[in-house]
Protein backbone atom coordinates (compact mmCIF):
# COMPACT_ATOMS: atom_id res chain seq x y z
CA UNK A 1 0.00 0.00 0.00
CA UNK A 2 2.36 2.85 1.07
CA UNK A 3 5.32 1.47 -1.06
CA UNK A 4 5.26 5.17 -3.52
CA UNK A 5 8.37 6.38 -1.69
CA UNK A 6 10.27 8.64 -3.51
CA UNK A 7 11.07 10.85 -0.90
CA UNK A 8 14.69 11.19 0.17
CA UNK A 9 14.31 11.04 3.47
CA UNK A 10 13.31 7.16 4.24
CA UNK A 11 13.66 4.29 3.59
CA UNK A 12 11.20 2.79 5.86
CA UNK A 13 6.78 3.33 5.87
CA UNK A 14 5.50 6.55 5.78
CA UNK A 15 4.81 6.58 9.11
CA UNK A 16 8.07 6.00 10.75
CA UNK A 17 9.40 8.50 8.26
CA UNK A 18 7.44 11.62 9.38
CA UNK A 19 7.70 10.77 13.43
CA UNK A 20 11.67 11.43 12.96
CA UNK A 21 10.28 14.46 10.48
CA UNK A 22 8.71 15.61 13.78
CA UNK A 23 11.06 15.32 15.77
CA UNK A 24 13.73 16.76 13.52
CA UNK A 25 11.85 19.81 13.31
CA UNK A 26 11.17 19.81 16.79
CA UNK A 27 7.22 19.89 16.87
CA UNK A 28 5.43 17.59 19.72
CA UNK A 29 7.16 15.65 22.16
CA UNK A 30 9.51 12.89 21.88
CA UNK A 31 8.32 9.15 21.03
CA UNK A 32 9.28 8.52 24.63
CA UNK A 33 10.52 10.53 27.83
CA UNK A 34 14.07 8.71 27.51
CA UNK A 35 16.12 12.05 26.54
CA UNK A 36 14.71 14.21 29.14
CA UNK A 37 14.98 11.45 31.93
CA UNK A 38 18.95 10.44 30.74
CA UNK A 39 19.23 14.00 31.44
CA UNK A 40 17.59 14.36 34.62
CA UNK A 41 20.54 11.12 35.98
CA UNK A 42 23.30 13.35 34.79
CA UNK A 43 22.84 16.32 36.97
CA UNK A 44 21.44 14.47 39.72
CA UNK A 45 23.89 14.89 42.64
CA UNK A 46 23.98 18.28 42.22
CA UNK A 47 19.84 18.50 42.08
CA UNK A 48 19.96 16.18 45.21
CA UNK A 49 22.08 18.71 46.87
CA UNK A 50 19.90 21.54 45.85
CA UNK A 51 16.59 19.68 47.25
CA UNK A 52 18.28 18.31 50.50
CA UNK A 53 20.52 21.50 51.59
CA UNK A 54 17.84 24.06 52.01
CA UNK A 55 16.02 22.06 54.62
CA UNK A 56 18.64 20.56 56.76
CA UNK A 57 19.76 24.53 57.15
CA UNK A 58 16.22 25.08 57.87
CA UNK A 59 16.28 22.41 60.72
CA UNK A 60 19.94 23.15 61.84
CA UNK A 61 18.77 26.44 63.01
CA UNK A 62 15.63 25.24 64.22
CA UNK A 63 17.40 22.89 66.64
CA UNK A 64 19.91 25.86 67.09
CA UNK A 65 17.15 28.37 68.17
CA UNK A 66 15.07 25.72 70.15
CA UNK A 67 18.87 24.98 72.29
CA UNK A 68 19.38 28.70 72.50
CA UNK A 69 15.55 29.26 74.27
CA UNK A 70 16.19 25.87 76.34
CA UNK A 71 19.75 26.98 77.84
CA UNK A 72 19.90 30.82 76.89
CA UNK A 73 16.61 31.96 78.12
CA UNK A 74 15.14 29.53 80.38
CA UNK A 75 16.57 29.07 83.86
CA UNK A 76 17.19 25.85 85.38
CA UNK A 77 14.68 25.77 87.20
CA UNK A 78 11.91 26.75 84.58
CA UNK A 79 14.00 24.85 81.94
CA UNK A 80 10.81 22.53 82.09
CA UNK A 81 8.63 24.46 80.00
CA UNK A 82 11.08 23.53 77.20
CA UNK A 83 13.35 20.77 77.85
CA UNK A 84 16.15 20.72 75.39
CA UNK A 85 16.36 18.57 72.16
CA UNK A 86 18.51 15.98 73.17
CA UNK A 87 16.44 15.08 76.89
CA UNK A 88 13.31 14.88 74.46
CA UNK A 89 14.96 12.37 72.55
CA UNK A 90 16.28 10.20 75.61
CA UNK A 91 12.91 10.53 77.73
CA UNK A 92 10.90 10.38 75.05
CA UNK A 93 12.26 8.16 72.01
CA UNK A 94 15.32 6.55 73.89
CA UNK A 95 13.42 5.37 76.76
CA UNK A 96 11.54 2.39 74.94
CA UNK A 97 8.66 2.46 78.39
CA UNK A 98 7.60 5.94 76.90
CA UNK A 99 7.98 5.56 73.63
CA UNK A 100 6.13 2.28 73.64
CA UNK A 101 3.24 4.11 75.13
CA UNK A 102 3.21 7.09 72.65
CA UNK A 103 3.42 4.33 69.64
CA UNK A 104 0.33 2.23 71.17
CA UNK A 105 -1.89 5.23 71.40
CA UNK A 106 -0.58 6.41 67.85
CA UNK A 107 -1.62 3.40 66.79
CA UNK A 108 -5.14 3.31 68.17
CA UNK A 109 -5.49 6.94 66.46
CA UNK A 110 -4.55 5.78 63.27
CA UNK A 111 -7.01 3.42 62.98
CA UNK A 112 -9.79 5.34 64.00
CA UNK A 113 -8.56 8.05 61.50
CA UNK A 114 -8.52 4.84 58.90
CA UNK A 115 -11.87 3.99 59.63
CA UNK A 116 -13.02 7.61 59.55
CA UNK A 117 -11.36 7.49 55.96
CA UNK A 118 -12.89 4.62 55.11
CA UNK A 119 -16.29 5.37 55.56
CA UNK A 120 -15.76 9.03 54.25
CA UNK A 121 -14.63 7.56 50.93
CA UNK A 122 -16.94 5.36 50.35
CA UNK A 123 -19.90 8.25 51.45
CA UNK A 124 -17.78 10.91 49.19
CA UNK A 125 -17.60 8.47 46.41
CA UNK A 126 -21.60 8.06 46.67
CA UNK A 127 -22.84 11.56 47.11
CA UNK A 128 -20.15 12.81 44.54
CA UNK A 129 -21.37 9.77 42.12
CA UNK A 130 -25.19 11.09 42.03
CA UNK A 131 -24.29 14.50 42.16
CA UNK A 132 -22.19 14.37 38.96
CA UNK A 133 -25.51 12.68 37.60
CA UNK A 134 -28.06 15.34 38.22
CA UNK A 135 -27.22 19.32 38.37
CA UNK A 136 -30.50 19.06 40.76
CA UNK A 137 -29.21 16.59 43.04
CA UNK A 138 -25.87 18.36 43.31
CA UNK A 139 -27.62 22.03 43.53
CA UNK A 140 -29.75 20.12 46.54
CA UNK A 141 -26.88 18.50 48.26
CA UNK A 142 -23.90 21.06 48.26
CA UNK A 143 -25.07 23.95 50.40
CA UNK A 144 -25.40 21.62 53.18
CA UNK A 145 -21.97 20.07 52.12
CA UNK A 146 -20.61 23.36 52.55
CA UNK A 147 -22.16 24.42 56.08
CA UNK A 148 -20.74 20.73 57.45
CA UNK A 149 -17.38 21.84 56.40
CA UNK A 150 -17.68 25.50 57.97
CA UNK A 151 -18.96 24.03 61.01
CA UNK A 152 -16.02 24.30 63.89
CA UNK A 153 -15.35 20.81 64.79
CA UNK A 154 -14.66 21.77 68.32
CA UNK A 155 -18.49 23.38 68.56
CA UNK A 156 -20.16 20.18 67.80
CA UNK A 157 -17.73 17.91 69.77
CA UNK A 158 -20.11 18.57 73.01
CA UNK A 159 -23.14 17.55 70.97
CA UNK A 160 -21.57 14.84 69.64
CA UNK A 161 -20.49 13.59 73.01
CA UNK A 162 -24.39 14.11 73.89
CA UNK A 163 -25.79 12.56 71.51
CA UNK A 164 -23.44 9.26 70.74
CA UNK A 165 -21.57 9.05 74.10
CA UNK A 166 -17.65 9.76 74.75
CA UNK A 167 -16.42 5.93 72.73
CA UNK A 168 -14.83 5.02 69.54
CA UNK A 169 -18.06 6.07 67.50
CA UNK A 170 -17.93 9.44 68.22
CA UNK A 171 -13.85 9.55 67.56
CA UNK A 172 -14.72 8.33 64.11
CA UNK A 173 -17.98 10.13 63.47
CA UNK A 174 -15.28 13.55 63.86
CA UNK A 175 -13.19 11.85 61.80
CA UNK A 176 -15.83 11.67 58.57
CA UNK A 177 -16.76 14.98 59.43
CA UNK A 178 -14.25 16.78 59.14
CA UNK A 179 -12.57 14.68 56.19
CA UNK A 180 -15.90 14.58 54.31
CA UNK A 181 -15.65 17.67 52.37
CA UNK A 182 -12.44 16.93 50.45
CA UNK A 183 -13.15 14.37 48.86
CA UNK A 184 -16.82 15.07 47.92
CA UNK A 185 -15.62 18.77 46.05
CA UNK A 186 -12.51 17.22 44.41
CA UNK A 187 -14.66 13.62 43.07
CA UNK A 188 -16.78 15.73 41.83
CA UNK A 189 -14.83 18.49 40.32
CA UNK A 190 -12.82 15.59 38.98
CA UNK A 191 -16.13 13.86 37.64
CA UNK A 192 -16.66 16.56 35.52
CA UNK A 193 -13.71 17.14 34.37
CA UNK A 194 -13.57 14.96 31.39
CA UNK A 195 -13.47 16.61 28.15
CA UNK A 196 -16.56 17.83 26.41
CA UNK A 197 -15.02 16.06 22.95
CA UNK A 198 -14.91 12.58 24.81
CA UNK A 199 -18.37 12.74 25.77
CA UNK A 200 -19.33 13.22 22.30
CA UNK A 201 -17.57 10.28 21.55
CA UNK A 202 -19.20 7.89 24.38
CA UNK A 203 -22.55 9.34 22.96
CA UNK A 204 -22.24 8.70 19.29
CA UNK A 205 -21.45 5.27 19.83
CA UNK A 206 -24.17 4.84 21.93
CA UNK A 207 -22.98 4.54 26.00
CA UNK A 208 -25.17 4.73 28.61
CA UNK A 209 -25.04 5.66 31.82
CA UNK A 210 -23.08 3.23 33.44
CA UNK A 211 -20.34 2.58 30.65
CA UNK A 212 -19.78 6.47 30.76
CA UNK A 213 -19.10 6.60 34.48
CA UNK A 214 -16.77 3.41 34.66
CA UNK A 215 -14.95 3.98 31.52
CA UNK A 216 -14.57 7.78 31.08
CA UNK A 217 -15.22 9.95 34.39
CA UNK A 218 -14.47 7.91 36.71
CA UNK A 219 -10.97 7.19 35.35
CA UNK A 220 -10.43 11.06 34.24
CA UNK A 221 -11.18 11.87 37.84
CA UNK A 222 -8.73 10.22 38.54
CA UNK A 223 -6.06 12.73 39.35
CA UNK A 224 -8.48 15.21 41.22
CA UNK A 225 -9.97 12.30 43.67
CA UNK A 226 -6.16 11.63 44.37
CA UNK A 227 -6.03 15.24 45.18
CA UNK A 228 -8.81 14.79 47.54
CA UNK A 229 -7.59 11.67 49.44
CA UNK A 230 -4.10 13.72 50.06
CA UNK A 231 -6.00 16.39 52.00
CA UNK A 232 -8.15 14.25 54.06
CA UNK A 233 -5.92 11.59 55.18
CA UNK A 234 -4.58 14.00 56.92
CA UNK A 235 -7.44 16.19 58.11
CA UNK A 236 -8.80 12.68 59.20
CA UNK A 237 -5.64 12.14 61.15
CA UNK A 238 -5.98 15.85 63.01
CA UNK A 239 -9.52 14.87 63.64
CA UNK A 240 -8.86 11.48 65.20
CA UNK A 241 -6.48 13.29 67.67
CA UNK A 242 -8.80 16.07 68.24
CA UNK A 243 -11.42 13.53 69.24
CA UNK A 244 -9.69 11.33 71.13
CA UNK A 245 -8.43 14.46 72.91
CA UNK A 246 -12.24 15.20 74.19
CA UNK A 247 -13.41 11.44 74.36
CA UNK A 248 -12.29 9.81 77.29
CA UNK A 249 -13.98 6.20 76.72
CA UNK A 250 -12.86 3.18 75.12
CA UNK A 251 -9.38 2.87 73.96
CA UNK A 252 -7.33 5.99 74.58
CA UNK A 253 -5.65 7.36 71.83
CA UNK A 254 -2.79 9.59 71.40
CA UNK A 255 -5.19 12.85 72.19
CA UNK A 256 -5.61 11.48 75.60
CA UNK A 257 -1.97 10.58 76.25
CA UNK A 258 -1.47 14.22 75.48
CA UNK A 259 -3.80 15.30 77.45
CA UNK A 260 -2.24 13.37 80.34
CA UNK A 261 1.58 14.19 79.54
CA UNK A 262 0.21 18.07 79.74
CA UNK A 263 -1.33 17.83 83.34
CA UNK A 264 1.29 16.21 84.67
CA UNK A 265 3.95 18.10 83.15
CA UNK A 266 6.10 15.63 81.05
CA UNK A 267 7.30 18.02 79.09
CA UNK A 268 9.95 15.45 77.29
CA UNK A 269 6.67 13.26 76.53
CA UNK A 270 4.59 15.41 75.51
CA UNK A 271 6.97 17.15 72.95
CA UNK A 272 7.72 13.31 71.82
CA UNK A 273 4.09 12.91 71.44
CA UNK A 274 3.15 16.04 69.31
CA UNK A 275 6.39 14.89 67.36
CA UNK A 276 4.72 11.58 66.37
CA UNK A 277 1.34 12.82 66.04
CA UNK A 278 3.11 15.33 63.21
CA UNK A 279 4.70 12.24 61.45
CA UNK A 280 1.75 10.61 61.48
CA UNK A 281 -0.01 13.22 59.14
CA UNK A 282 3.77 12.97 57.01
CA UNK A 283 3.88 9.50 56.64
CA UNK A 284 -0.16 9.35 55.97
CA UNK A 285 0.40 11.97 53.07
CA UNK A 286 3.37 10.12 51.83
CA UNK A 287 1.57 6.82 51.65
CA UNK A 288 -1.29 8.52 49.48
CA UNK A 289 1.12 10.06 47.14
CA UNK A 290 2.82 7.27 46.98
CA UNK A 291 -0.52 5.04 46.27
CA UNK A 292 -1.59 7.91 43.79
CA UNK A 293 1.76 7.49 41.92
CA UNK A 294 1.23 3.47 41.32
CA UNK A 295 -2.50 4.15 40.45
CA UNK A 296 -1.45 7.16 37.63
CA UNK A 297 1.54 7.64 37.81
CA UNK A 298 2.00 6.14 34.28
CA UNK A 299 -0.33 8.15 32.20
CA UNK A 300 -0.85 11.33 34.50
CA UNK A 301 2.27 13.73 35.12
CA UNK A 302 1.44 14.26 38.96
CA UNK A 303 3.28 17.31 40.52
CA UNK A 304 4.63 15.72 43.84
CA UNK B 1 -22.68 -6.15 4.22
CA UNK B 2 -25.03 -6.51 1.10
CA UNK B 3 -26.07 -3.01 -0.80
CA UNK B 4 -29.67 -2.18 0.34
CA UNK B 5 -31.82 0.31 -0.92
CA UNK B 6 -29.58 3.12 -0.51
CA UNK B 7 -27.56 1.86 -3.56
CA UNK B 8 -24.79 4.83 -3.36
CA UNK B 9 -26.43 7.46 -1.54
CA UNK B 10 -24.40 7.43 1.58
CA UNK B 11 -25.22 11.16 3.50
CA UNK B 12 -27.86 13.24 2.37
CA UNK B 13 -28.89 16.76 3.54
CA UNK B 14 -31.80 17.82 2.42
CA UNK B 15 -32.27 21.86 3.06
CA UNK B 16 -30.77 21.46 6.69
CA UNK B 17 -31.36 24.69 8.80
CA UNK B 18 -29.79 24.98 12.18
CA UNK B 19 -30.73 27.97 14.15
CA UNK B 20 -29.82 27.72 17.86
CA UNK B 21 -31.14 28.56 21.18
CA UNK B 22 -29.84 31.84 21.21
CA UNK B 23 -30.49 32.78 17.71
CA UNK B 24 -27.78 32.61 15.86
CA UNK B 25 -28.79 30.97 12.52
CA UNK B 26 -25.64 28.67 11.44
CA UNK B 27 -26.91 27.11 8.55
CA UNK B 28 -29.54 28.08 5.56
CA UNK B 29 -30.82 25.52 3.79
CA UNK B 30 -27.95 23.28 2.56
CA UNK B 31 -28.33 20.45 0.52
CA UNK B 32 -26.07 18.12 -1.04
CA UNK B 33 -25.30 14.21 -0.77
CA UNK B 34 -22.36 12.08 -0.29
CA UNK B 35 -22.29 8.93 -2.47
CA UNK B 36 -20.29 5.68 -1.79
CA UNK B 37 -16.40 6.30 -2.79
CA UNK B 38 -16.71 9.51 -2.83
CA UNK B 39 -14.38 12.41 -0.94
CA UNK B 40 -16.17 15.63 -0.48
CA UNK B 41 -14.29 18.71 1.25
CA UNK B 42 -16.74 21.83 2.65
CA UNK B 43 -14.22 24.66 3.04
CA UNK B 44 -15.44 28.18 4.20
CA UNK B 45 -14.13 30.96 6.38
CA UNK B 46 -13.98 29.83 10.24
CA UNK B 47 -17.43 30.37 12.08
CA UNK B 48 -19.24 29.46 8.95
CA UNK B 49 -21.16 26.47 10.73
CA UNK B 50 -18.84 23.66 8.75
CA UNK B 51 -18.41 22.12 11.89
CA UNK B 52 -22.44 22.05 12.71
CA UNK B 53 -23.07 20.04 9.82
CA UNK B 54 -21.22 17.33 10.64
CA UNK B 55 -22.84 17.17 14.26
CA UNK B 56 -25.74 17.32 12.52
CA UNK B 57 -24.63 14.41 10.15
CA UNK B 58 -23.33 12.83 13.27
CA UNK B 59 -26.64 13.29 15.39
CA UNK B 60 -24.77 15.09 17.87
CA UNK B 61 -27.15 18.03 16.94
CA UNK B 62 -30.42 17.86 16.17
CA UNK B 63 -30.89 20.17 13.08
CA UNK B 64 -33.87 22.88 13.10
CA UNK B 65 -35.13 22.50 9.85
CA UNK B 66 -34.41 19.87 6.65
CA UNK B 67 -33.55 16.65 6.97
CA UNK B 68 -30.44 14.20 7.23
CA UNK B 69 -30.45 10.32 5.38
CA UNK B 70 -27.49 8.60 7.07
CA UNK B 71 -26.78 4.72 8.72
CA UNK B 72 -25.20 6.26 12.31
CA UNK B 73 -24.85 2.86 13.33
CA UNK B 74 -21.18 2.91 12.56
CA UNK B 75 -20.41 6.15 11.82
CA UNK B 76 -17.01 7.62 12.06
CA UNK B 77 -16.31 10.99 13.26
CA UNK B 78 -12.74 12.07 13.36
CA UNK B 79 -12.50 15.25 15.71
CA UNK B 80 -10.67 18.43 15.86
CA UNK B 81 -8.72 17.27 18.39
CA UNK B 82 -7.91 13.65 18.83
CA UNK B 83 -9.34 13.09 21.98
CA UNK B 84 -7.55 10.39 23.04
CA UNK B 85 -8.41 9.18 26.60
CA UNK B 86 -5.12 9.71 28.78
CA UNK B 87 -5.49 6.99 31.35
CA UNK B 88 -5.35 4.18 28.24
CA UNK B 89 -2.10 3.16 26.18
CA UNK B 90 -2.53 3.69 22.11
CA UNK B 91 -3.86 -0.23 22.17
CA UNK B 92 -6.84 0.68 24.76
CA UNK B 93 -7.48 3.62 22.79
CA UNK B 94 -8.13 2.82 19.71
CA UNK B 95 -9.67 -0.36 20.83
CA UNK B 96 -12.64 1.72 22.73
CA UNK B 97 -15.18 1.73 19.71
CA UNK B 98 -15.09 -1.83 19.76
CA UNK B 99 -15.84 -2.18 23.51
CA UNK B 100 -18.49 0.32 22.92
CA UNK B 101 -20.16 -1.70 20.25
CA UNK B 102 -20.22 -5.17 22.27
CA UNK B 103 -17.57 -6.75 19.98
CA UNK B 104 -15.92 -9.56 21.45
CA UNK B 105 -12.16 -8.87 23.08
CA UNK B 106 -10.43 -11.00 20.61
CA UNK B 107 -12.28 -9.40 17.75
CA UNK B 108 -11.16 -6.16 18.92
CA UNK B 109 -7.88 -6.28 19.38
CA UNK B 110 -7.41 -8.10 16.13
CA UNK B 111 -8.95 -5.03 14.15
CA UNK B 112 -7.65 -2.67 16.56
CA UNK B 113 -4.09 -3.83 15.73
CA UNK B 114 -4.49 -3.90 11.99
CA UNK B 115 -6.05 -0.21 12.26
CA UNK B 116 -2.58 0.59 14.05
CA UNK B 117 -0.08 -0.95 11.80
CA UNK B 118 -2.36 1.04 8.64
CA UNK B 119 -1.91 4.62 10.03
CA UNK B 120 1.47 3.45 10.93
CA UNK B 121 1.55 3.26 14.69
CA UNK B 122 2.97 0.05 15.14
CA UNK B 123 5.44 -0.25 18.22
CA UNK B 124 3.91 2.40 19.82
CA UNK B 125 0.61 0.13 20.85
CA UNK B 126 1.20 0.56 24.72
CA UNK B 127 2.71 4.44 24.96
CA UNK B 128 0.23 6.48 26.92
CA UNK B 129 -1.03 9.85 24.55
CA UNK B 130 1.34 11.99 26.95
CA UNK B 131 4.27 10.49 25.09
CA UNK B 132 3.24 10.90 21.51
CA UNK B 133 3.83 13.37 19.47
CA UNK B 134 0.66 16.43 18.19
CA UNK B 135 0.88 13.74 14.48
CA UNK B 136 0.40 10.77 16.48
CA UNK B 137 -2.12 10.99 18.40
CA UNK B 138 -4.01 12.39 15.45
CA UNK B 139 -3.02 8.64 13.90
CA UNK B 140 -4.28 7.05 16.98
CA UNK B 141 -7.38 9.10 16.41
CA UNK B 142 -7.99 7.90 13.18
CA UNK B 143 -6.99 4.43 13.54
CA UNK B 144 -9.45 4.10 16.69
CA UNK B 145 -12.61 4.65 14.26
CA UNK B 146 -10.95 3.10 11.38
CA UNK B 147 -11.61 -0.06 13.78
CA UNK B 148 -15.79 0.11 13.13
CA UNK B 149 -14.80 -0.01 9.44
CA UNK B 150 -17.58 2.74 9.03
CA UNK B 151 -19.18 3.05 5.74
CA UNK B 152 -19.32 7.23 6.26
CA UNK B 153 -16.45 8.86 7.60
CA UNK B 154 -16.94 12.59 8.82
CA UNK B 155 -13.56 14.44 9.67
CA UNK B 156 -13.28 17.49 11.51
CA UNK B 157 -10.38 19.92 10.96
CA UNK B 158 -8.66 17.02 11.90
CA UNK B 159 -5.14 18.40 11.04
CA UNK B 160 -5.30 21.66 11.62
CA UNK B 161 -3.45 21.47 14.55
CA UNK B 162 -0.24 19.74 13.56
CA UNK B 163 2.67 21.03 11.25
CA UNK B 164 2.72 21.69 8.04
CA UNK B 165 4.95 18.62 7.26
CA UNK B 166 3.33 16.24 8.67
CA UNK B 167 0.17 17.92 7.29
CA UNK B 168 0.83 17.11 3.66
CA UNK B 169 1.95 13.83 5.03
CA UNK B 170 -1.33 12.77 6.74
CA UNK B 171 -3.08 14.05 3.76
CA UNK B 172 -1.41 11.48 1.66
CA UNK B 173 -2.31 9.08 4.23
CA UNK B 174 -5.95 9.61 4.36
CA UNK B 175 -6.30 9.55 0.49
CA UNK B 176 -4.94 6.03 0.85
CA UNK B 177 -6.86 4.88 3.48
CA UNK B 178 -9.92 6.41 1.69
CA UNK B 179 -8.65 4.16 -1.54
CA UNK B 180 -8.40 1.27 0.75
CA UNK B 181 -11.86 1.31 2.39
CA UNK B 182 -13.95 3.35 -0.24
CA UNK B 183 -15.94 4.92 2.20
CA UNK B 184 -18.14 8.32 1.65
CA UNK B 185 -16.03 10.79 3.30
CA UNK B 186 -17.00 14.07 4.26
CA UNK B 187 -14.20 16.27 5.56
CA UNK B 188 -13.94 19.99 6.48
CA UNK B 189 -11.21 22.33 6.54
CA UNK B 190 -10.37 25.97 5.47
CA UNK B 191 -7.32 25.27 3.33
CA UNK B 192 -7.90 24.85 -0.39
CA UNK B 193 -4.80 22.94 -0.88
CA UNK B 194 -5.60 20.10 1.47
CA UNK B 195 -9.72 19.82 0.02
CA UNK B 196 -8.14 20.05 -3.61
CA UNK B 197 -5.79 16.88 -2.85
CA UNK B 198 -7.97 14.94 -1.01
CA UNK B 199 -11.61 15.27 -2.69
CA UNK B 200 -13.07 14.08 -5.70
CA UNK B 201 -15.75 17.03 -4.93
CA UNK B 202 -15.04 20.61 -3.09
CA UNK B 203 -17.72 22.91 -1.59
CA UNK B 204 -17.43 26.49 -0.65
CA UNK B 205 -19.60 27.85 1.88
CA UNK B 206 -20.36 30.97 2.70
CA UNK B 207 -20.50 32.97 6.07
CA UNK B 208 -22.99 32.48 8.18
CA UNK B 209 -25.39 31.86 7.89
CA UNK B 210 -23.71 29.07 6.38
CA UNK B 211 -24.81 28.16 2.08
CA UNK B 212 -23.05 26.05 -0.26
CA UNK B 213 -22.20 28.49 -2.64
CA UNK B 214 -19.94 26.86 -5.39
CA UNK B 215 -19.28 23.29 -6.10
CA UNK B 216 -16.16 21.98 -7.92
CA UNK B 217 -15.39 18.71 -9.45
CA UNK B 218 -11.72 17.41 -8.85
CA UNK B 219 -10.48 15.16 -11.65
CA UNK B 220 -7.58 14.03 -10.87
CA UNK B 221 -7.26 10.25 -10.62
CA UNK B 222 -5.89 8.23 -7.40
CA UNK B 223 -3.31 7.92 -5.92
CA UNK B 224 -2.73 11.43 -5.93
CA UNK B 225 1.30 11.68 -5.63
CA UNK B 226 2.46 15.10 -3.30
CA UNK B 227 3.93 16.61 -5.96
CA UNK B 228 0.29 16.96 -7.74
CA UNK B 229 0.48 20.30 -5.59
CA UNK B 230 2.80 21.78 -8.46
CA UNK B 231 0.62 20.64 -11.40
CA UNK B 232 -0.63 23.66 -12.92
CA UNK B 233 -3.89 22.70 -12.82
CA UNK B 234 -4.26 21.89 -9.36
CA UNK B 235 -2.93 25.74 -9.12
CA UNK B 236 -5.62 26.86 -11.46
CA UNK B 237 -8.18 24.83 -9.29
CA UNK B 238 -7.29 26.07 -6.01
CA UNK B 239 -7.72 29.83 -7.54
CA UNK B 240 -11.27 28.88 -8.64
CA UNK B 241 -12.17 27.62 -4.85
CA UNK B 242 -10.17 30.46 -3.55
CA UNK B 243 -11.73 32.86 -5.96
CA UNK B 244 -15.56 31.58 -4.62
CA UNK B 245 -14.91 31.47 -1.08
CA UNK B 246 -13.44 35.44 -1.36
CA UNK B 247 -16.45 35.93 -3.35
CA UNK B 248 -18.92 34.22 -0.37
CA UNK B 249 -18.63 37.20 1.84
Amino acid sequence: MTTEIHDPLADTDVAGRVDELEVAVGHGSLPDDAPPAAYRLKSRPRELAEVILPPLVVGAAFLGLWYFISYGLLDANRRFLLHPPHEVWQVGFADWDNFSEILLSLWSSTRVAMIGLAISIVLGFFLATIMSQAKTVERGIFPFMVMLQAVPILAIVPLISFWFGTGQNSRILVCIIISLFPIIVNTLFGLQSAEKGTHDLFTLHGAGRGTRLRKLMFPAAMPAIFAGLRISAGLSVIGAIVGDFFFGKGKPGIGQLLKQYAAQLQGEELLAAVIMSSALGVAVFLLFGWIQNLAIGRWHDSNS
Amino acid sequence: MGTSAIATKSLEFNGIGMVFPDGTEALKDVSFTVDQGEFVTVVGPSGCGKSTLLKIASGLLKNTSGSVAVDRKRIGYVFQDATLLHWRTVLKNVELFGELHDIPKAERRKLAMEAIELVGLSGFENHYPKSLSGGMKMRASLARTLTLRPPVFLFDEPFGAVDEITREHLNEETQQLFQREGFAGLFITHSISEAVFMSTRVLVMSNRPGRIVAEFEVPFKYPRSPDLRFDPEFARLSGEVSQALRGSH
